[in-house]
């Protein structure tokens, strides 16, 4: 059959979402953060939000999200998405904002930010990418690296004596009152995937409702800094980043 | 109406954010500013003109919030103290390098470190010559009495929509906590998202619409030429705050032989110094800077022609007194006199460094 008589309006079953724009994304293959770039996509996109939503992004490989994302943006300095999302929200309080970070930027140079942010209940979504290492400084040691697990600036495995203990930010966040929603997913299948949506839709209509925070945390591969291939990034993440961050709703109120 | 008040130069500041139409203020405690925030969050002026007031939970969080405020073309604005400013410097390095407007208010203590909570002007360098990392320059303003707190926190912002740049009110402790008279000025609306366009254009992070393209706020630039080419548009714009913004005051200078050159609550006590001088029989002059940059260089030369020599008083080790050496560049002589880690030079104090320096011997 030719490929013109497939390619046709009513064959159509997926398509890219006019949120996305046409460049090409930076990301290794293998990596989340295109992944979840899309899904953030096509919710504004489903939602009909485009025009009223404002995007906060990292300092980490995120740093060119605003590429991506057919809305306006702001790009914060390391760690402060928070902080900036809080003034974006108050002063456009009617806006749709969210926060997209990395594990370094969220729970470590910006700790502060975030707790400080979730505390006060601010409004927002936080988008948070765990993939336990620094992806854009070349695979240093995150505040989420496992213990015993490689990077380069603990070449032979943390060891919390010498390098202290992962933090479990998410937990930490949901015990916070601002908080209305927190939940844990990953992106390793489709149906991974399709979960990933709900929630970031959910926590998108929190903030149409005005329930507070809402922080969506997505357990990440990250194959150039683990220096494994994407599918064995994938089974390495199933076996021993799941234990430690288990997946489903941490808070839902 | 205009108002005429007995307040404090910190008070005036909170006072003058509302009524100018100030669309929001982020900020965290510190002495000897406090009470901009204290007087503000006592007026809840969310209530009437629909200011948001915020205390963050660090002077990093606060310049950031003011970052996101910013870049949404609101007219935002923070204040603290010298160890809180330090704090600030990467975001005002982040808001010169995306071009967002804001005030930022510093009421100056002593230090290094903790240092003293009694005031200094020791923090001069890292308000004029950038202070964080990069190529880049706060507007920078100095008040001398409560009338110039109240009366910057509008020029400010004003200065900072035009040349789209961070504009600082470089004050101190003298000028944040003594009471004077201050007229105010009667109370402005916050202007409207669509007057904020009209007036400065439609660069910010609003909601991307139909009919513009998508505004997007960030410094980050990893192709080199584009970068240094962006660097020059900075320069380029830096020169022509220089070119247009100098203010600056002359205190009998006609017929001075020695010129005192002194900003904020220095001039204060320089304005004293002149007169001490002149009843000795010493033609003192003196020029306060109004704004520490853009400089008052062309000024300095124009008086520095007839006088025999220019003393810079400052309440620091002597930090302006190398913009006065660099304005002259060696044509007469330039001296420093300072006191600093809290303490306030008397005038008197100032017209003896002043015989030292130049007349005795
Ligand atoms: C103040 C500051 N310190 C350090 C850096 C260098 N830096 C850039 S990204 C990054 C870590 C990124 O890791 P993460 O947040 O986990 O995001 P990822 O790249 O893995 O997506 C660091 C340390 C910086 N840009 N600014």
């Amino acid at each position: 059959m030719d490929i013109k008589e497939i390619v046709k309006e009513e064959n159509l079953v997926y398509k890219k979402s006019m949120v996305l724009t046409d460049k090409e994304m930076h990301y290794c293959p293998g990596c989340t953060h295109g992944v979840v770039h899309k899904l953030i996509a096509e919710v504004i996109d489903e939602m009909g939000i485009q025009e009223k939503t404002i995007g906060v992004a990292p300092v980490g490989c995120a740093v060119f999200a605003y590429d991506y994302l057919h809305i306006d943006w702001q790009e914060a300095a390391h760690g402060r998405a928070p902080a900036v999302a809080t003034g974006v929200k108050r002063l456009l309080p009617d806006k749709m904002v969210f926060s997209y970070q990395g594990d370094g930027d969220l729970a470590a140079i910006g700790t502060a930010e975030t707790i400080h942010a979730c505390n006060r209940g601010e409004n927002i979504v936080m988008v948070f990418i765990n993939n336990g290492i620094y992806g854009m400084t070349g695979g240093q040691m995150a505040p989420t690296t496992l213990k015993g697990m490689k990077a380069s600036t603990c070449p032979f495995g943390r060891e919390p004596q010498q390098d202290g203990n992962p933090l479990k930010i998410t937990e930490l966040l949901a015990q916070l009152p601002g908080t209305s929603y927190v939940t844990r997913h990953s992106c390793h299948t489709a149906a991974a995937v399709r979960k990933t949506k709900k929630a970031l839709r959910k926590a998108f209509e929190n903030q149409q409702q005005k329930k507070g925070t809402s922080l969506v945390e997505v357990v990440s591969t990250c194959s150039s800094g683990w220096k494994m291939t994407p599918a064995k990034a994938n089974d390495w993440m199933v076996e021993n980043m799941f234990p430690f961050y288990p997946l489903g709703d941490l808070k839902d109120e | 109406m205009k108002e005429l008040k007995l307040m404090k130069g910190n008070e005036a500041i909170a006072e003058a954010a509302i009524r100018c139409g100030t669309d929001g203020y982020f900020g965290y405690p510190i002495t000897p500013q406090s009470e901009i925030m204290e007087t503000l969050m006592a007026q809840q002026p969310w209530n009437t003109t629909g200011m948001v007031v915020l205390q963050a939970e660090s002077e990093v969080a606060s310049i950031n919030m003011v970052y996101g405020g910013a870049g949404c073309g609101k007219k935002v604005m923070t204040s603290s103290s010298s160890p809180g400013v330090s704090l600030m410097q990467e975001g005002l390095s982040y808001m010169a390098g995306c071009e967002l407007p804001c005030v930022v208010v510093n009421v100056v203590r002593g230090g290094p470190g903790l240092g003293t909570i009694q005031p200094a002007q020791s923090d001069y360098f890292q308000s004029v010559k950038g202070g964080g990392h990069g190529d880049y320059k706060l507007i920078t303003l100095a008040p001398a009495s409560v009338q110039e707190m109240a009366d910057f926190v509008e020029l400010a912002f004003e200065l900072a929509f035009k040349y789209r740049n961070p504009a600082l009110i470089l004050s101190d402790g003298v000028i944040g906590q003594m009471m004077e008279k201050v007229e105010l000025q009667p109370q402005q609306p916050r202007m409207t998202e669509e007057e904020l366009i009209e007036k400065y254009g439609s660069w910010a992070t609003t909601g991307k619409t139909a009919d513009r393209e998508r505004n997007i706020i960030t410094s980050v630039e990893l192709a080199s030429e584009e970068m240094e080419a962006f660097n020059y548009k900075l320069q380029a714009k830096y020169k022509a705050v220089e070119e247009n913004e100098v203010r600056y005051e002359n205190y009998m200078c006609d017929d001075a032989e020695y010129l005192l050159v002194a900003y904020g609550s220095s001039a204060r006590i320089c304005q004293k110094s002149v007169e001490i001088a002149r009843e000795k029989g010493i033609k003192a002059g003196l020029l306060r800077p109004i704004t520490l940059f853009p400089f008052p260089t062309k000024p300095i030369q124009d008086i520095a022609k007839h006088v025999k020599g220019i003393l810079s008083v400052e309440m620091s080790a002597g930090q302006m007194v190398e913009d006065v050496k660099l304005a002259v560049n060696g044509s007469v002589s330039v001296e420093h006199f300072g006191r600093f880690g809290g303490i306030i030079p008397s005038p008197d104090e100032v017209v003896k460094a002043l015989e030292s320096n130049f007349i005795e011997g």
